[in-house]
């Protein structure tokens, strides 16, 4: 529902402006060059995608996923209390948050939801925790070893080193991270339970 | 350096799992695939958002944005180029591709505006489609300071996407 409005807005606000600023056939042009550039769009960066896919795939079946959890879990047990007493709430979150590293977002998901679940109050349950907002805040946060998309469109549109942008990608998601979990923990101590 | 990056983790991955005797290529194959679904999955809300973003740039409205948001985003050093962006990327991840795309190729992929628009994208995530999903699909409704928490997680975001493009590059 809130794309249908997005749209209907765009739509709108485009028609107003072009009208004040007397440019509709540039406009009207630009109906048909955007949808094409749309194909053109999903077309060019359709090789880094797969290729990235194929090599996440081939992570997760050498067992990276799992060696980064390991490596993940004295952070993950100070982040998440509940999973020191929770073993599958432990394995569900940390392979969450390592398939968001890697950049698995289709097996990220699942493993959250399951995450969220098992962290719910048996006598509030459909009140948020402490523990479920952090665990919204890392993912939205989105550390993510190698941002193909993103790289798949900067390739799309000649660049010749989309990588480039590795090191601050990194320093940003980081950055982001850490400032929405330490946001989450002051919020956490001030807002009310229910 | 970062062109070491991505030959060597190819290798270094690709010697792990032979290491542990998996089918490395048909797993690549399996990946690529299942990219491929992924790619179709997004095809037409970016062939529509393509379609609504560039008539929303060919109308002048963007240039109108951004000098109304100018003195705000000069405050925190974030390019007023950029604020349309900002505002869409917590509501639509293909909505906010495609406006990224638009941009990068406006200013140039290897520009200043090209390159923090494309770690804007590459460090932030569309974040009330993440919590809805979570969130509904486990039956929470008050989500307390969620949204708040995350959304002070993205301005970090686009903060720090905008400073680290100044430094490094």
């Amino acid at each position: 529902m809130v794309m249908s409005w997005i749209w209907t807005g765009i739509l709108l606000i485009s028609l107003t402006f072009s009208i004040m600023n007397g440019n509709i056939s540039a406009v009207s042009g630009a109906v048909l060059s955007g949808a094409q550039g749309g194909i053109t769009l999903a077309l060019s960066m359709a090789g880094t995608i797969c290729l990235w896919s194929g090599v996440a795939e081939v992570m997760q079946g050498a067992g990276l996923t799992k060696m980064l959890s390991r490596l993940l879990s004295p952070l993950t047990g100070r982040i998440f209390p509940g999973t020191k007493k929770d073993t599958i709430l432990a394995q569900d979150l940390s392979a969450n948050i390592c398939a968001n590293f890697l950049g698995l977002g289709n097996a990220a998901t699942p493993l959250g939801i399951r995450a969220v679940k098992r962290m719910t109050n048996p006598t509030n349950p459909a009140v948020a925790t402490n523990e479920m907002c952090r665990l919204i805040v890392l993912n939205t946060a989105s550390i993510q070893l190698i941002p193909a998309t993103v790289a798949g469109v900067r390739a799309s549109l000649g660049c010749t080193t989309p990588f480039d942008i590795l090191p601050a990608v990194w320093i940003t998601s980081l950055c982001s991270a850490g400032l929405g979990l330490m946001a989450a923990y002051l919020l956490g101590k001030v807002w009310r339970h229910d | 350096m970062t062109d070491y990056i991505i030959p060597s983790l190819l290798l270094a991955v690709s010697l792990v799992s032979l290491y542990k005797k998996e089918n490395t290529y048909d797993r690549l194959l399996t990946g690529a695939s299942q990219g491929l679904k992924i790619l179709l999955s997004i095809v037409p809300a970016l062939i529509v958002l393509l379609t609504a973003v560039s008539m929303l740039r060919a109308s002048g409205a963007v240039e109108t944005m951004s000098r109304f948001f100018q003195p705000v985003f000069a405050f925190f050093g974030i390019p007023a180029e950029t604020a349309i962006l900002v505002l869409i990327r917590p509501l639509s991840g293909s909505a906010a591709l495609a406006l990224g795309a638009e941009l990068m190729g406006q200013y140039g992929v290897d520009s200043q505006i090209g390159r923090t628009v494309a770690v804007m994208l590459g460090s932030t995530e569309t974040t009330f489609y993440t919590i809805s999903v979570y969130f509904g699909a486990a039956g929470i409704q008050k989500t307390r300071y969620t949204i708040p928490a995350a959304l002070i997680a993205d301005f970090t975001g686009f903060l720090m996407a905008s400073w680290t493009v100044r430094w490094l590059f």
